[in-house]
């Protein structure tokens, strides 16, 4: 049987190259991706901005100007109005009464589902959410929080297992895997919320997953090949991992493809963020992180000092797991 | 590397087969899963966002609990000083900033005061601080102080039984297995599956159903009254549905009897088939609510709910029998939520609903739906993948895969872990990221033949070769995983979940299991040459 290879076998690419143009591409585009979100802003859901989100599913396709003069007559407040796919679903979102806490907000439900009946019979809620600005502030800071946690712990990872310039490089890809996906909530305006916050991390760790074996190949190469240029080594170690990098973020866009047409409408912001993670991630592999170890100056020479200094016991660990006689 | 003894055998198939059997009461019917013994019933929970149902997160004040402290130590102070003997004559009593304070009349006495106060204090902590400081100011005025300990052990307790409180009242309702659990320090969260309107359950919450008797004061002036003034001895409380149209009424402030002592409360009718609320005393309730109403024949007595007049009833003849009704324009539906509110005691603080989340059914049966097909479909296109690609160990992968996700199944059924619908996404992510420990893997291997490794030599590197790396972004990708499910709230703790646990069972379904079924191959044929 003639299996299917992707790449092929001695396939040898000149990454690093065009990384000065892959430079500036990238500074570019996070550029782009910062300025979007401050000028555009996010589109916060209420899990982080507060107030009431009702889905409304009705019994047939409904025309969103409708129902958004019905609820403007109830004097609740701005609605704002948005359908995804589904011309029988609407997704309305309304602020928090001021005053009367718990009491109030039922009261706009109802007050909305009693209109909605009459105007549209056959209409029903298939899901409500009310959060109060100081649950959203938390919830904004803790969403927050934990990416920078989770770039931060990775960072540190990475630099007390190899050297520094591993720890910076990665810590620069993967703010730069984050700023694109808040780039691109901007500009699709679409909804930001709890779930997403989940995608970015997601994003984080499949990032760094696939920083880790092109990192892991770059360390086994220069103690393979410790008089090698670092900028070959690089391009060498890219190229021999490059099979990897293609199967494995293919199988998971598969899987995510089907996430995306098939999984419902509740998912589908966040399985649209992980597939740009994916896309993401995989680039800045290979023309953030790796590329930037030689900007700092990684060879491999500063690598055995790190290996003396860390004393034998390192030593033994680094070298322990292979077969010195193989080496071809 | 390739040669298992019996036990690697049986240590790496065990656990798999465990975790697989593990995962079959998840697709049993309830009534099956019931008849199992105790420890097969290890079913995955679905969250509310796919089961349907209501999330509440309540808060209390904690101002609040510190108002009403300081409330009671006002009333125990003036009942100590002012009755007890010798009687000490205070004035200027104010509870302002969080402080009591009061001007002892006569300045000899001060110290005496001081005295009778201090037992009415309790140790709060345990760096032998007390709840309140008692402090004299000027030589003659008493300052009393809530300490943040004290504080913080009042909202303690009155949280726990906040808890208890809330954990009755939807049992009382019926509702099947709400979960209610305390977070953080003045927090509760309820969580009840298949509730099709929790607007029921909200007004129920939100009701302190604090009940007093107190006797009102007719000697009151109604104009005083209408502005808010009461005489000495008195307060003026909202009564909405006063007859007489002014929407308050003065009351005397010592209380009757309170709904400490309740026996029971259930909803009735009276002549008129009004909808009502009976209740009846304990003992001690009983005697004291028929000494007042002997004493107070003819006279009006209010009965009070959270702060607010219900009704104010003339007393026609002493009530003995230790039973009573309260009247007060009630629904069936609102009498009924009364009764059970009276049922299950007061809560000691108030609840407010700061978040909430309600999916209806509807909804979710079509999440589920939408993940289990998304899933299927996304195990068929990987597997698929997988077979074109590596052929025979793609098959390998693609068992490993399968026992995987039976795996996780299991883990979070022993777990009692919950399935949400960002947990379905993690899943079928996980299904992505399963394979590539085995792409590592197979990669690998077709590397080293590349090199002019022979076929036994060359699995051996791959794996071991591979492992390594596997290891090592792994750990990296469970330290995200670890830190949304510490930091991460609802969605993305069920997210987090399927993640960790999809991080660890696929490590060792890829390296171990798929190593396992290759070398029985390769030991088996002894392969010269393998497409790989």
């Amino acid at each position: 049987m003639k299996l299917l290879k992707l790449v092929p076998d001695n396939t040898n690419i000149g990454f690093v190259a065009i990384r000065k143009w892959a430079f500036a591409l990238t500074a570019l585009l996070t550029v782009l991706a910062i300025g979007a979100t401050a000028y555009k802003g996010l589109n916060l859901g209420v899990d982080f901005v507060g107030g009431l989100m009702i889905e409304a599913k009705f019994p047939q396709a409904v025309e969103t100007d409708r129902v958004r003069a019905t609820i403007g007559r109830l004097g609740v407040g701005e609605s704002s109005l948005q359908q995804f796919g589904d011309p029988k679903t609407v997704q309305i979102r309304l602020p928090l009464p001021e005053q009367g806490g718990a009491g109030a907000a039922n009261a706009v439900v109802e007050k909305t589902r009693n209109a909605m009946t009459a105007q549209f019979p056959g209409v029903t809620f298939s899901r409500y959410d009310t959060v109060s600005g100081k649950v959203s502030g938390e919830l904004i800071q803790n969403g927050i929080l934990a990416v920078v946690l989770a770039v931060v712990g990775i960072a540190i990872f990475s630099w007390l297992r190899y050297e520094w310039q591993f720890g910076v490089s990665t810590f620069v890809a993967i703010m730069h895997d984050v700023l694109m996906t808040l780039g691109f909530f901007a500009i699709t305006q679409l909804e930001f919320d709890l779930n997403i916050v989940a995608a970015v991390l997601t994003i984080v760790g499949y990032s760094i997953n696939d920083k880790m074996v092109i990192d892991d190949r770059i360390r086994e190469n220069m103690r393979k090949y410790r008089k090698m240029d670092m900028k070959a080594l690089i391009d060498l170690s890219v190229n021999e991992t490059l099979p990897r990098t293609v199967m494995t973020s293919l199988t998971i866009l598969l899987a995510l493809g089907s996430l995306l047409l098939f999984g419902g409408h509740v998912l589908r912001g966040f399985t649209a963020a992980m597939m740009l993670g994916v896309i993401v991630g995989t680039y800045s592999s290979i023309y953030v992180s790796s590329s930037l170890l030689i900007s700092l100056g990684l060879t491999p020479q500063a690598s055995e000092k790190k290996a003396a200094k860390a004393g034998l016991a390192a030593q033994a660990e680094r070298v322990g797991p292979r077969d010195d006689g193989a080496r071809p | 590397m390739l040669n298992f003894s019996r036990w690697a055998i049986a240590a790496i198939l065990l656990p798999l087969l465990i975790g697989v059997l593990c995962a079959v009461p998840s697709f049993l019917p309830d009534a099956t899963v019931a008849k199992l013994p105790g420890f097969m019933q290890t079913r995955v929970n679905l969250g509310l966002d796919l089961a349907g149902g209501s999330h509440l997160l309540l808060e209390a004040s904690t101002q609040d609990v510190a108002k009403q402290r300081l409330v009671n130590m006002e009333e125990q102070v003036r009942t100590e000083l002012r009755r007890g003997d010798p009687r000490i004559a205070i004035g200027d009593i104010s509870s302002r900033d969080g402080k009591l304070s009061f001007m002892v009349r006569d300045p000899a006495q001060v110290d005496a005061a001081v005295e009778r106060i201090r037992p009415l204090t309790q140790g709060a902590g345990l760096t032998g601080q007390r709840d309140f400081n008692v402090e004299v100011v000027n030589s003659s005025t008493v300052v009393i102080t809530p300490t943040d300990a004290g504080i913080d052990n009042a909202v303690k307790s009155a949280m726990e039984v906040a808890t208890e409180v809330i954990r009755k009242r939807i049992d009382e309702m019926g509702t099947r297995e709400p979960t209610i659990q305390q977070q953080g320090d003045n927090r509760i969260v309820v969580q009840v599956p298949g509730l099709q309107d929790p607007k029921a359950l909200k007004d129920l919450l939100g009701q302190t159903a604090k009940l007093e008797f107190k006797l009102v004061d007719t000697t009151a002036n109604p104009s005083e009254v209408a502005q808010g003034r009461a005489p000495v001895g008195s307060e003026v409380l909202p009564y909405p549905a006063n007859p007489s149209g002014v929407p308050a009424i003065a009351v005397k402030r010592q209380v009757m009897v309170s709904g400490e002592d309740l026996t029971d409360a259930t909803q009735g009718y009276d002549q008129n088939n009004q909808a009502i609320v009976n209740i009846r005393f304990n003992g001690s309730g009983g005697r004291k609510f028929g000494q007042v109403t002997s004493q107070n024949v003819n006279r009006p007595f209010a009965i009070i709910l959270d702060g607010r007049v219900l009704s104010a009833p003339n007393i026609n003849e002493p009530i003995l029998g230790g039973s009573a009704q309260i009247a007060g324009s009630f629904t069936v539906e609102s009498a009924n939520q009364l009764a059970i509110a009276l049922r299950s005691g007061k809560l000691p603080v108030a609840l407010t609903v700061v978040e909430e989340r309600t999916v209806g059914p509807g909804l979710g049966a079509d999440s589920i739906r939408a993940g289990l097909i998304a899933s299927i479909i996304a195990v068929v296109a990987v597997a698929a993948f997988m077979f074109v690609s590596y052929g025979r160990f793609g098959v390998y992968a693609n068992i490993a895969v399968a026992i995987n996700v039976l795996v996780i199944l299991g883990v979070m059924g022993i777990l009692g872990a919950t399935l949400t619908l960002p947990g379905i996404a993690g899943f079928v992510l996980t299904i992505g990221t399963a394979v590539d420990a085995n792409v590592l893997i197979y990669e690998r291997i077709r590397e080293e033949r590349r090199r002019g490794r022979n076929v036994v030599q060359a699995i051996e590197h791959g794996y071991k070769e591979a492992s390594r790396t596997i290891f090592e972004a792994n750990v990296t990708h469970a330290i995200a995983g670890g830190i949304m499910l510490a930091l991460g709230s609802g969605p993305v703790k069920g997210f987090a979940i399927v993640l960790l646990i999809g991080i660890a069972t696929s490590v060792f379904t890829a390296v171990t299991f798929t190593r396992l079924l290759a070398s029985r191959w390769v030991r088996a044929k002894r392969p010269t040459e393998i497409t790989i």
